[in-house]
């Protein structure tokens, strides 16, 4: 696997803004500063940067309501997210969409999405788009396993296959479905064989593992984009926080959740197989860890002090209007 | 130059110069090509369960999509092709049929632009059949334009004549907002000379289609020429009516609707979908709000009854608003 020093530096530079993004909220919740619903990527890191190191702009993403480490995977600018989170005209929508709807359409991100499974034909749609426009774009669909019980997910792999669309539709299998645990409502082990059905190929990853997780969505990726059709990317993870902040997951066992946590937190795992292997050292990756703590703290601070919007804004941006001549 | 058109084929002739004049231009949908690429001495296409997108296949082999049955999948692909650059017209063979997918309109087209601070626009538009008058039964029948008025972000427009039509869809198809093309049953089959060429009606106004002081009856798609009907016929007895056709649900043309119940003094609205939040209440509403000072006779409105569409033949024609019923409605306010 051509892994280069650059790339590995940038995937670990991302996992770890994920992580700090995702722990800063936490904390700015807890403590009373932002209200709304919150739901943290914490442990699925390596899924999204994983998969997203493949993309670029033209590259079209649908996210979920568990959506911030899919839109910083995918290059959104943080300061911004940050701002919008706490429903500040600076924020990327202008504090009108929040955490289950940030977007920036310009970076191929098409936005988090409060509806389980709404992404999916969108992201079915944006393939189709660039099948049409040959642009050579790719779309990824993120969702998770109870996505996956979903007509819309069914729906929509259906149509990709019928059109050979240039579509990755990546099933973050978490464990649980909000509190459900998947195998509860998910007959399968492996949410991969569901692409069976539609007779498209699919992969299995170790979500927990960046170098797994780039290695099967570059192949899936590069399937897609070459024309041969859409592929279902299966990675198996571990939500570490709750389904929300707040969640308190007394459905799930404790010493479960530890021994993900301990023992396959896709950072420590990231750290370990790089420094082992001397493609980085450990001295860098702390750089980084601060580098990425002081951006985050000046992005919060940033956008705590940034002003709400005018209330003239409630009633505008629902219809797009011709500018008056 | 100008042909007689039925409004299906007024609709078809505005499909084709959208897709003629832009690239972007796709048609997604159930059967709508329907076959057409197919070969075969025998063989022939669809184009739609009532023949309205027949033809178009041919001459844009690659933008007209035969989908599955998955009206979930194909609006939500539609929404996420509209927002990466194409200008999807999704064909959702009925109105009743938006059960199986609300989501993409309710939760996704019809809020990205707000939730995403104005930086995306969603130029999708969706053509679907509504109403009574062909014993289609429960599923197959209802008028619910009310349901897509009642969402921010989108727009519903319902034309009641072929002229109309085809000029509302190319207004529609071109707008940058999703768009609720509505072909109500009772006046698909409806002729008039039709203007050659590219022509747009702009999407929110309303137009005034026969004068008179006395009273104002106010449509929307079929219930358009029973009013005109019915206004014929109490010119009889010496009762001029206005007759105001909406042609636009969302955004809707309050200034028309006042102008005239200015005029008048005297407003009837005949809709054709069930009373419980309609547009009929919504305009009723909007007469006492803002033109109470007009008003010279209470606002009434003819709507169908709060029940299923019934299949019986008379039955159904019970349940959908009667010329009678409005000339009956317009004596009794004397």
């Amino acid at each position: 696997m051509e892994l280069d020093r650059e790339l590995l530096i940038g995937a670990y530079r991302k996992m770890r803004t994920i992580r700090a993004f995702e722990e800063k909220l936490g904390e700015l919740v807890t403590t009373g500063k932002l209200g709304g619903f919150m739901h943290l990527y914490v442990g699925e890191e390596a899924v999204a940067v994983g998969v997203c190191s493949h993309l670029d702009d033209g590259d079209a993403v649908a996210s979920t309501h568990r959506g911030h480490g899919h839109c910083i995977a995918k290059g959104v600018d943080v300061a911004g997210m940050m701002a919008e989170l706490f429903g500040r005209a600076t924020g990327l929508c202008k504090g009108k969409g929040g955490s289950m709807h940030i977007a920036d359409v310009e970076k191929g991100m098409l936005g988090a999405n409060g509806i389980v499974g709404a992404g999916i034909p969108l992201a079915t749609g944006a393939a189709l788009s660039a099948k049409l426009k040959r642009t050579g774009g790719v779309s990824v669909a993120f969702f998770g396993d109870g996505a996956s019980n979903q007509g819309a997910f069914h729906e929509s792999l259906n149509m990709a296959a019928i059109w050979k669309l240039p579509a990755v539709y990546v099933v973050e299998n978490n464990g649980f479905g909000e509190f459900t645990p998947t195998e509860f409502v998910v007959p399968v082990k492996d949410i991969a064989v569901r692409a069976a059905s539609f007779g498209m190929k699919s992969l299995i990853a170790d979500g927990m593992d960046f170098f797994d997780v780039y290695a099967k969505a570059g192949e899936a990726i590069a399937f897609a984009r070459s024309g041969e059709g859409p592929v279902l990317l299966e990675c198996k993870t571990y939500r570490f926080a709750g389904h929300f902040v707040g969640d308190p997951l007394v459905y799930r066992s404790k010493q479960e959740a530890e021994e993900w946590i301990q023992t396959r937190d896709p950072l420590p795992l990231f750290e370990a197989r790089v420094t082992e292997a001397g493609l980085v050292e450990a001295d860098e990756l702390r750089e980084i860890d601060r580098e990425v703590a002081l951006k985050l703290a000046a992005a919060a601070q940033a956008a705590d002090e940034a002003p709400f919007p005018d209330l003239a804004e409630l009633t505008t941006d629902v219809y797009f209007e011709e500018p008056r001549s | 130059m100008s042909r007689e058109l039925s409004l299906g084929q007024a609709v078809n002739e505005a499909l084709q110069i959208a897709m003629e004049t832009d690239p972007d231009v796709i048609l997604m949908g159930e059967d709508v090509a329907g076959g057409g690429d197919r070969t075969g001495d025998d063989v022939d296409e669809m184009g739609g369960v009532l023949g309205t997108t027949r033809g178009l296949v041919k001459a844009f082999p690659d933008r007209v999509l035969d989908t599955p049955i998955s009206e979930m999948g194909i609006l939500g692909a539609a929404v996420g092709a509209a927002i990466t650059g194409m200008r999807p017209v999704v064909e959702l063979m009925f109105m009743d049929f938006i059960g199986t997918c609300l989501d993409p309109l309710l939760n996704q087209a019809a809020k990205f632009r707000y939730m995403f601070g104005g930086k995306v626009r969603v130029p999708l538009t969706v053509r679907t059949v509504t109403g009574a008058g062909m014993q289609a039964a429960a599923q197959h029948s209802q008028s619910l334009y009310w349901l897509t008025a009642g969402i921010p972000g989108l727009k519903t427009v319902i034309p009641s004549n072929p002229i109309d039509a085809k000029g509302l869809l190319l207004a529609a198809i071109r707008d940058d907002n999703p768009v609720v093309f509505c072909e109500a049953k009772m006046v698909l089959g409806s002729i008039a000379e039709v203007p050659a060429g590219d022509y747009e009606i702009p999407i929110g106004e309303a137009a005034l289609v026969r004068e008179g002081g006395d009273v104002s009856l106010i449509g929307m798609g079929a219930t358009v020429p029973m009013c005109r009907s019915a206004a014929e016929q109490l010119a009889r007895d010496g009762i001029q009516a206005d007759v105001l056709d909406l042609r636009s649900i969302q955004p809707l043309d309050e200034e028309a609707i006042l102008a005239t119940l200015e005029k008048t003094g005297s407003v009837v609205v005949v809709d054709e979908a069930t009373p419980r939040s309609s547009v009929a209440s919504d305009i009723a509403a909007l007469c006492v709000d803002r033109g109470f000072d007009f008003l010279n006779t209470p606002v009434k409105r003819i709507s169908a009854p709060h029940c299923p569409v019934p299949f019986s033949r008379p039955l159904e024609q019970a349940y959908i608003p009667s010329i009678d019923r409005i000339v009956e409605t317009v004596r009794g306010l004397a």
